[in-house]
């Protein structure tokens, strides 16, 4: 299998090292020929701001949304959650793949980061430490949205849309490979 | 005969009762561990869910708390960073890509021609530059100066660089870095001052290069000798290791977990003189995870074009045709001190201990 991360700007690395670790091939994508014959792709944490300047310059855009509308499996973490999102509410540009409306840097600045366990739906063997870096949440969703974690107050850090994957934290930052594998099953069963 | 088989018939029934009786057992308690698990768990999200903003500084930090610094870092990696001293000019680098402004009254180039002592900059400015980006913002403070980094943390600044461009509160302390909770990022010539500066709790290190020149050749050595000095300790046993601690004044813990890993256990940016496309490519492709850019930005003719140049370079620091594309017609770069040309007294880079 061949999954491809997002590697405009950072910590695309990261999730590189875990793919590499799970012994599948792992593919930076800087520009769209980056992303033929890739069977998933990774949106890495990072500044969302960067990651849009960039794929509009290079003209990311719309192979991005043709990738997502194809059934391939697609993942955002954090920055990647926000590409993703189909309303930010800020003038922003977007991908818009997936139905879901969040706030930017929802829990304060730098100093209001946290690390708290989670029940996650489709994880077993336990919670999953989960790490909040000036990160975003997730407000609404459709219809078609599943939810799959929540905090306490029942604010929502992850949610699936058929071949789509998002988490406000960063599973990146940690040892833990489970939603790592979890999303290679999601690529293995295209929808 | 008969009730011989009957006798046997009732021990049959009574032993697979028995055996139900025990399944039927284990079951529930199968299911009260599993509760109590549950429960656990429970609790255990509770209990940080409730505390999750219950710092406590004590010198020695928790590894959630190492975890959250350093990964700030991470996220700017790939990127670059830039100085800014209005809400106009942070507004002008998040359009063109920056991901993340460092707040401060002047540039290092203003910095060196107007001379004096240069401070932390006035809270209301920064207080301005954090209400208007999205991105997280950077202060400087001056090196040892633990008030002016407070005030950093209590205005709410992501990072906050305890930097040589300013003028030096202690000449031979720098800040206790572990006992805040905002992060800190420092400079460093070599592998020996970067591993003090972690040490002390810095959770990004810089390249010191010369500030505030336009020339990018101390960047590069700087650069060069930390990650130089990695790949030979990557390839030393532990006997030279000791040695080599004392040699360079790293903390050997440090220095043994650098060379394990093969690099700094926290992220490592270029700064210092950079002012083209080309310089930050070519920094990246020395090794470093992405870059700061001082005075080259807002002293050039042209800054939005030449930030936005700067990024996309960054992002492609290996594919020469697109350096060689968004280096086009960028207008005037900032004008620049050849380093050679410098006195002595007058460089940055040599404070800091």
């Amino acid at each position: 299998m061949r999954i491809g991360v997002l590697a405009l700007q950072g910590d695309f690395a990261e999730h590189v090292q875990m793919l590499r670790q799970l012994k599948v091939e792992a593919i930076e994508v800087r520009l769209p020929a980056h992303l033929d014959g890739l069977d998933g792709l990774i949106m890495p944490g990072g500044e969302s701001t960067t990651f849009a300047k960039l794929a509009l310059r290079f003209g990311l855009i719309q192979p991005l949304q043709q990738f997502a509308a194809s059934g391939k499996a697609m993942w955002g973490t954090c920055a990647g959650l926000i590409f993703m999102a189909k309303d930010v509410g800020r003038d922003q540009p977007t991908l818009g793949v997936m139905d879901i409306t969040v706030k930017r840097n929802a829990f304060g600045r730098q100093v209001d980061s946290f690390i708290t366990p989670l029940v996650i739906a489709g994880l077993d063997k336990g919670t999953y430490d989960a790490v909040f870096i000036r990160a975003p949440l997730i407000e609404t969703v459709g219809d078609n949205v599943i939810v799959l974690s929540t905090l306490l107050d029942g604010t929502i850090v992850a949610a699936r849309e058929n071949n789509m994957l998002a988490t406000s934290f960063h599973p990146e930052l940690t040892r833990d490979l489970r939603l790592h594998a979890f999303f290679l099953t999601m690529c293995q069963h295209r929808q | 005969m008969k009730s011989a088989l009957h006798l046997l018939e009732i021990c049959f029934i009574l032993i697979c009762s028995i055996l139900w009786r025990i399944v039927k057992l284990a079951k529930i308690c199968f299911t009260i561990i599993i509760n109590k698990v549950k429960s656990k768990n429970i609790k255990k999200i509770m209990e940080h869910q409730m505390n999750k903003n219950n710092f406590q500084p004590n010198g020695t930090q928790d590894a959630n708390t190492v975890v959250l610094k350093r990964g700030l870092a991470q996220m700017l990696k790939g990127g670059v960073i830039m100085d800014v001293v209005t809400p106009e000019q942070a507004k002008i680098a998040e359009d063109a890509g920056a991901c993340s402004v460092m707040a401060l009254e002047r540039v290092p180039a203003d910095i060196r021609k107007n001379g004096g002592v240069a401070r932390m900059s006035d809270p209301s400015m920064i207080e301005g530059i954090i209400a208007i980006t999205t991105v997280p913002v950077m202060a400087k403070c001056r090196i040892g100066h633990y008030v002016e980094a407070r005030v950093l943390e209590a205005l709410g600044v992501d990072y906050i660089d305890e930097s040589e461009v300013l003028t030096p509160a202690d000449e031979e302390n720098h800040v206790d870095k572990r006992d805040f909770k905002v992060p800190f990022v420092c400079g460093a010539r070599n592998l020996g001052e970067a591993l003090r500066r972690i040490n002390e709790g810095a959770a990004m290190i810089r390249s010191k290069g010369e500030a505030g020149t336009g020339d990018v050749v101390e960047a590069v050595r700087h650069a060069r000798a930390i990650l130089g000095e990695i790949r030979r300790v990557h390839a030393m046993n532990r006997a030279e290791l000791f040695t080599y601690a004392k040699e360079i004044g790293a903390p050997y813990h440090l220095l043994e977990e650098t060379a394990e890993l093969g690099r700094l256990p926290v992220v490592l940016f270029a700064a210092g003189g950079i002012a083209t496309p080309a310089d930050a490519a070519l920094m990246m492709e020395i090794g470093v995870d992405g870059v700061f850019v001082g005075s080259g930005i807002f002293k050039s003719g042209d800054p939005s074009k030449r930030a936005r140049a700067i990024v996309e370079a960054t992002t492609h620091f290996r594919d020469y045709k697109i350096i060689a594309e968004v280096s086009k017609n960028l207008g005037e770069p900032m004008v620049g001190i050849n380093i050679s040309s410098l006195p002595s007294d007058q460089k940055m880079a040599g404070r800091g201990w």
